[in-house]
C-alpha cells in the first residue's frame, strides 16, 4: 500500500446511493453511520477497499458502502473474504456477519478464518435472534428463551462468541456495542490497524423480533454499573464512581469486587497484549447472562503472522529459488524422450 | 479443441501387433503401485506407445493377504498407437495368494502368471479364501505359470549388503519388476537411475532395491524357463518429444499454462479428496507461476475462495469429486449470480455418497449439467485422456474468462491415475485467452455523470464487464439477490426476473457458436452412430471399425449447435456411458433421436470388447426391423 496515494474523502465517498433497508430503530443505523464516518480517517481509498458479507439483515451492509463488496450466501463470508485476502493482500477487507450467519451455518469459516490470521476485520452483528427470517432463536440466544421455534423455551445453551473466537486463536478480538458511536469507532479503528484477524462483536439491538435484549447492560441508566470498559495496562475498574473492579483470586478466577473492600491495588491489570490467552478468555467468561456486569473494548491484541502475506511470501520465495515461469519447462519436467522423423 | 477427436494420421494404416498387456498384483503393501509405475516409464523412455489402469483399496493398508487389500497395476504397452490398458492381461505377476485370487479371472486363457511362491504357505492361501494350494491342484493347467522364490531369492541377494531380512523383504517387487524388464527387453539403466536418485537419503534401501531389481533380471538371464523373451519394440508415433503424462498432472499443467495464456495469476481452493487431491499437490509445487493454493477447512470455503479470488481479479479454481460438487453447489449457484469467472474441477468416482472412491465412473453428467437450485446454466467441459485433461483445462478457463461464468470440467478416476505418452505441444501455439479487466466508466446517467453498471453487457458475447477492487472509480456491490440487468442494483420486479433467467440461459447457450461444430469420423452411410464423452474415448477408439460412424463431446453444455442434425442423419445412435444413460437422456429429450443407452458402474472403464458387443447388437436390431421384426437371415 506504500505506492497508494490515499485520496481526502469524506463520508459522503463512502455512502453509495442505495436506500437504506433496515427496519426503522434498528441498531443496525449506528453501526453503518459509525463505519462511513470513520473511513475517512483510516488512511485508504474506497477503490481499495472491499466489504464482504454472508446472508441475513447485517449482510445488507455492504449495498450501503461505496466501495468494493460482495452481498455473498449464508455464513460464507469469510471464505470468500479469505479468497479475496490471499488474492490480493493489497486491499483492505471487512466481514459483516451476524450471530446466525458467523456462528451458525457460518461457524466453522470463522473459526478457520481467524486460526489463518486473514488479514481481516469481522464486524459481528449480534442481536442474539434470526432477524431476517423473522424472529427463530439464534446460537446467541438464551437458554429458555421463547420464539416461534421455540415455543416451550429454547433448550440450547448459547455460545459466548469471544470465548469462541478466543479458542480459535484470534489475534485480535474486541466488545462493542450500537448505542455508544464514539466506543464503536474507537473500536473499529482498532481492529482495522490491526493486521490480521481482528473480530468484534457488537452488541446489536433488533427492535422488532428481540427488542431491549441488551437494556439491562448498554441501558443509559445503567452503563455505569453494567459496561465494564477494557484499556491495556490500566486496572479493571467500573461502576458509579470506578466503585468496582475485577480480581484475580488465586484459583485464576475472576471475580468482581468492590474497590474499597479490597484496595485499588489489588485490582487486576488489564493486559490486551499478553500471548497467553486465558487472560482475554477469563474476561469474556466474566459475564454469563445479559443482567450482569459485562465487559466492552478490546480483549486482545497480539501479533501474529498475517496468512495472505505468508502466502504471498512463499511465492516471492519460489520465484526466486526456480526463477521466472517457464511453460515449456514445465512441460518437459518429468522426463521426455524423442520420436525421430524415420526419415 | 474439437468435439470430434480423431487419432493421429495414418495410425490405422499400422499393423495392430506387437502388443503386451501386464498386470502386476500383490498385497496394498507389496509396492505394486510403484512396480508398475517403474516399469511404465521405463517401457515409455523406450519409445512404446502404453496407456495404464491402476487400481488399489479405499483402505490406507487392508489386512495383509486378503482379497480386498490387493492393489493391482495394468499397463499395456505397445509398438503403434493405443488408447486403453488393455482388456484382458496376457500376463499377470501375483504377489501373494490373495492378488491370484482377485485377478486370474482377468488373464487371458494361455497367459502367463508369474507367481511369488515363497507367499503359497497355509495361511497366505487361507486368508485368501483357497482350500488347496493352486500351484499344486492342477487349477492352472490353463495358464503358462512361472513360479518364482521371490521374497527367499531378494533376501539373498539383499542381506550379504548388511540389509535386514525382514527390511529386504520389502525390496521384492524390485525383484518382480527386474524380472518382468527382462523379459520383456525394458533397459535397465532408467531403473536404477530411479532407485539411485529416489533412496538417495537411504543408503541401505537403496542397495537393497538395486540388488533385487538386477537379482530379479539377472534370474530371467540366467533362468531356462525364460527362453523365449518378449520384444515391444518402439510405437511409430508422428515425430515429436514426448512425456509421459496422468490425467491429473496434465489436467493440473493445463491450469498453470491457462494462468500464464490468460495473464493471470491462478488461485486455487481446495480440500483433499480421492481421486482430485493430486491437483491440489501438483499446483502446490508451481507457485513460481504465480499459483496460489489453499488447502480450505471444507469444499464449501474451497469454492468460497475461488470465488473471492475471482472477484479480485485472479483465475479461480476449485477441484473436488462428486460429493464435493454436491456440498459446492450452493456457491456454483452464487457464481452463476455473480456471472465471475470460476472453474470448477470434477474427477469423477463411483458415486452415491462415499460409493467407490479410489474407482472410476462418469455419472456426475447430472449435477454438473443440473445439479443447482433455480434456473443455473453453466458450461460443461469434458477430457477425453489423460493428454487432453491438459488442453480440456484451458478450454475450460478460455470459456469462463470470456463469459464471466462458472464452468464445470469433467474428468474421472481413470483419466486421472492412468497415463498415456504425450507429443508436447509447442507452447507457443497455445491460445491467448486473456481478457481486459474493464478500467473506465461503461455508461452515462441522465444527468451526464458517466458511471459504471457492473451488469451492462458485451452485445455479442452477453458477457458483463469484470472490474476488480483497486480500479478507481468502479466500486461496485454484487451479491446472489436477483439484481437489474444493467445497473446490477436489487431488484424483485417480475419482468426483471424473467429478463435475468433468460439472459443467464442465453449467455451460456451462445457459447454453442463459440465452440467447434461435431464432426463423425467413419462410413459415410453407417446406420449407427456411438456417441461418446469423457473417458469412454479409449475404449470405443479401439472398437469401432470402418464401417461404422463414432462422435465424441467434449462440450456438453451448451452442446454443438449441429449435433441435432448430424444425430438425425442415422437410424441408431449408441451412447456408452460409465453411468446408467445420462447423456443418452438428454440427445434423446433435446433432439428426439433414436438413442440407446449402453451403461457400465462397476468402477471400471469399458472394455474394446464391451463396445464391440453393443454395436454389434444396434445392428442386429436393425436388420430384425428391416426384415420385419423377424430374425435376420
Amino acid at each position: 500500500m506504500s505506492d497508494t496515494v490515499v485520496k481526502l474523502t469524506t463520508k459522503k465517498d463512502w455512502t453509495s446511493d442505495q436506500e437504506v433497508r433496515w427496519c426503522p430503530g434498528c441498531g443496525d443505523y449506528g453501526i453503518l453511520l459509525a463505519v462511513q464516518q470513520l473511513m475517512p480517517d483510516l488512511g485508504v481509498n474506497p477503490e481499495n477497499t472491499v466489504f464482504i458479507s454472508g446472508i441475513g439483515c447485517s449482510s445488507r451492509f455492504p449495498y450501503y458502502m461505496n466501495t468494493y463488496g460482495i452481498h455473498s450466501i449464508h455464513g460464507r463470508a469469510p471464505a470468500i473474504a479469505t479468497g479475496v485476502a490471499v488474492a490480493r493482500p493489497d486491499l483492505d477487507v471487512w466481514v459483516i456477519t451476524g450471530d446466525g450467519d458467523g456462528l451458525s451455518i457460518g461457524g466453522n469459516h470463522l473459526i478457520h478464518a481467524l486460526r489463518r490470521n486473514v488479514n481481516l476485520t469481522i464486524l459481528l452483528f449480534n442481536n442474539r435472534i434470526y432477524g431476517l427470517t423473522k424472529g427463530q432463536y439464534s446460537p446467541t440466544s438464551e437458554l429458555g428463551k421463547v420464539t416461534k421455534s421455540t415455543p416451550l423455551g429454547s433448550i440450547d445453551p448459547p455460545f459466548n462468541p469471544l470465548a469462541v473466537a478466543l479458542g480459535a486463536e484470534a489475534s485480535f478480538v474486541a466488545r462493542t456495542h450500537d448505542l455508544d458511536r464514539k466506543h464503536m469507532t474507537e473500536i473499529f479503528r482498532a481492529a482495522h490497524d490491526h493486521r490480521g484477524a481482528a473480530f468484534v462483536e457488537i452488541f446489536q439491538n433488533c427492535n422488532v423480533f428481540n427488542d431491549a435484549a441488551f437494556d439491562d447492560i448498554t441501558g443509559r441508566e445503567r452503563r455505569a454499573e453494567m459496561m465494564i470498559d477494557l484499556h491495556h495496562g490500566e486496572p479493571i475498574r467500573f461502576g458509579v464512581d470506578g466503585s468496582r473492579g475485577v480480581v484475580m483470586g488465586a484459583d485464576g478466577q475472576l471475580r468482581l469486587v468492590d474497590v474499597a473492600d479490597v484496595g485499588a491495588e489489588a485490582l487486576l491489570i488489564h493486559d490486551a497484549h499478553r500471548n497467553d490467552p486465558s487472560l482475554a478468555f477469563a474476561l469474556a467468561r466474566l459475564s454469563h447472562d445479559d443482567h450482569s456486569p459485562t465487559p466492552f473494548g478490546v480483549f486482545r491484541s497480539v501479533e501474529r503472522p498475517d496468512y495472505g502475506a505468508s502466502v504471498s511470501a512463499q511465492l516471492a520465495a519460489a520465484s526466486t529459488h526456480k526463477g521466472p515461469a517457464d511453460l515449456a519447462a514445465l512441460l518437459r519436467s518429468n522426463g521426455t524422450w524423442t520420436v525421430a522423423n524415420p526419415n | 479443441m474439437t468435439d470430434i477427436v480423431e487419432r493421429p494420421d495414418g495410425a490405422d494404416e499400422v499393423e495392430r501387433l506387437d502388443h503386451i498387456v501386464i498386470r502386476f498384483a500383490g498385497d496394498s503393501g507389496d509396492g505394486m503401485q510403484l512396480t508398475g509405475d517403474r516399469f511404465t516409464s521405463a517401457s515409455a523412455l523406450f519409445g512404446n506407445d502404453l496407456s495404464t489402469l491402476p487400481e488399489y483399496p479405499a483402505e490406507i493398508r487392508a489386512p495383509a493377504g486378503t482379497v480386498h487389500g490387493v492393489s493391482s497395476f495394468q499397463v499395456h504397452i505397445s509398438d503403434h498407437d493405443i488408447t486403453t490398458p488393455g482388456d484382458a492381461p496376457s500376463v499377470l505377476v501375483a504377489m501373494n495368494p490373495a492378488a491370484l485370487r482377485a485377478d486370474l479371472g482377468r488373464l487371458e486363457v494361455g497367459g502367463t502368471l508369474i507367481v511369488n511362491s515363497d507367499t503359497f504357505d497355509e495361511r497366505n492361501l487361507a486368508k485368501a479364501g483357497y482350500h488347496s494350494d493352486p500351484l499344486n491342484d492342477g487349477s492352472l493347467a490353463n495358464y503358462r505359470l512361472i513360479t518364482v522364490a521371490m521374497t527367499t531369492l531378494t533376501k539373498d541377494a539383499a542381506t550379504p549388503l548388511g540389509v535386514k531380512p525382514r527390511d529386504a523383504d520389502r525390496s521384492k517387487n524390485f525383484f518382480a519388476l527386474g524380472l518382468v524388464s527382462f523379459m520383456y527387453s525394458r533397459p535397465t539403466e532408467p531403473t536404477l537411475a530411479w532407485i539411485d536418485e529416489r533412496f538417495a537419503k537411504t543408503e541401505l534401501v537403496q542397495a537393497s532395491n538395486r540388488a533385487a531389481f538386477l537379482a530379479g533380471y539377472h534370474y530371467g538371464e540366467t533362468t531356462e524357463e525364460f527362453g523365449h523373451r518378449y520384444e515391444v519394440r518402439p510405437a511409430q508415433m508422428p515425430p515429436g518429444e514426448y512425456t509421459n503424462i496422468t490425467g491429473n498432472v496434465a489436467l493440473s499443467w493445463g491450469l498453470v499454462a491457462a494462468g500464464q495464456l490468460a495473464h493471470l495469476p491462478v488461485t486455487l481452493g481446495s480440500y483433499p479428496i480421492t481421486p482430485a487431491s493430486d491437483i491440489l499437490h501438483e499446483l502446490s509445487k508451481h507457485k513460481h507461476f504465480g499459483v496460489r493454493t489453499v488447502q480450505a477447512e471444507d469444499e464449501i470455503a474451497a469454492i468460497s475462495l475461488a470465488i473471492g479470488a475471482a472477484f479480485s481479479g485472479h483465475l479461480g479454481i476449485t477441484t473436488t469429486s462428486g460429493p464435493g460438487v454436491a456440498l459446492k453447489s450452493e456457491a456454483t449457484s452464487l457464481a452463476v449470480s455473480l456471472e465471475l469467472p470460476l472453474i470448477i474441477i470434477d474427477i469423477q468416482r463411483g458415486g452415491p455418497s462415499t460409493g467407490l472412491p479410489t474407482k472410476t465412473e462418469a455419472a456426475d453428467l447430472n449435477i454438473a449439467m443440473y445439479g443447482r437450485h433455480g434456473e443455473a446454466p453453466l458450461p460443461v467441459v469434458a477430457s477425453y485422456s489423460p493428454a487432453h485433461c491438459f488442453f480440456a483445462a484451458i478450454e475450460a478457463a478460455r470459456i469462463a474468462l470470456k463469459y464471466r461464468t462458472p464452468v464445470i470440467l469433467l474428468s474421472d478416476g481413470y483419466l486421472a491415475n492412468g497415463s498415456e505418452p504425450w507429443k508436447l505441444p509447442d507452447v507457443d501455439t497455445l491460445p491467448d485467452i486473456s481478457v481486459p479487466f474493464t478500467t473506465e466508466h461503461n455508461h452515462v446517467a441522465d444527468d451526464g455523470t458517466a458511471e459504471f453498471w457492473p451488469y451492462l453487457r458485451d452485445p455479442a458475447t452477453l458477457a458483463r464487464p469484470w472490474a476488480i477492487p483497486g480500479t478507481p472509480g468502479l466500486m461496485h456491490r454484487i451479491g446472489g439477490i436477483e439484481k437489474e440487468d444493467g445497473t446490477g442494483n436489487i431488484n424483485y420486479t417480475p419482468e426483471n426476473h424473467e429478463k435475468m433467467v433468460h439472459l443467464r440461459a442465453a449467455k451460456v447457450a451462445g457459447i454453442a457458436n463459440d465452440i467447434p461444430p461435431a464432426a463423425v469420423i467413419g462410413d459415410a452411410d453407417a446406420d449407427v452412430c456411438v456417441l461418446g464423452w469423457g473417458s469412454t474415448w479409449a475404449a470405443i477408439d479401439a472398437a469401432v471399425q470402418r464401417p461404422r460412424r463414432r462422435g465424441h463431446l467434449t462440450h456438453l453444455n451448451p452442446l454443438p449447435a449441429n449435433l441435432g442434425d448430424l444425430l438425425r442423419g442415422f437410424r441408431q445412435i449408441v451412447v456408452p456411458e460409465l453411468n446408467l444413460g445420462q447423456l443418452c437422456r438428454i440427445v434423446r429429450a433435446e433432439y428426439l433421436v433414436d438413442a440407446r443407452s449402453i451403461s457400465k458402474v462397476q468402477g471400471l472403464p469399458f472394455t474394446a470388447r464391451e463396445i464391440e458387443t453393443a454395436i454389434d447388437d444396434a445392428l442386429e436390431r436393425l436388420r430384425t426391423e428391416a426384415s420385419g421384426g423377424t430374425q435376420a437371415p
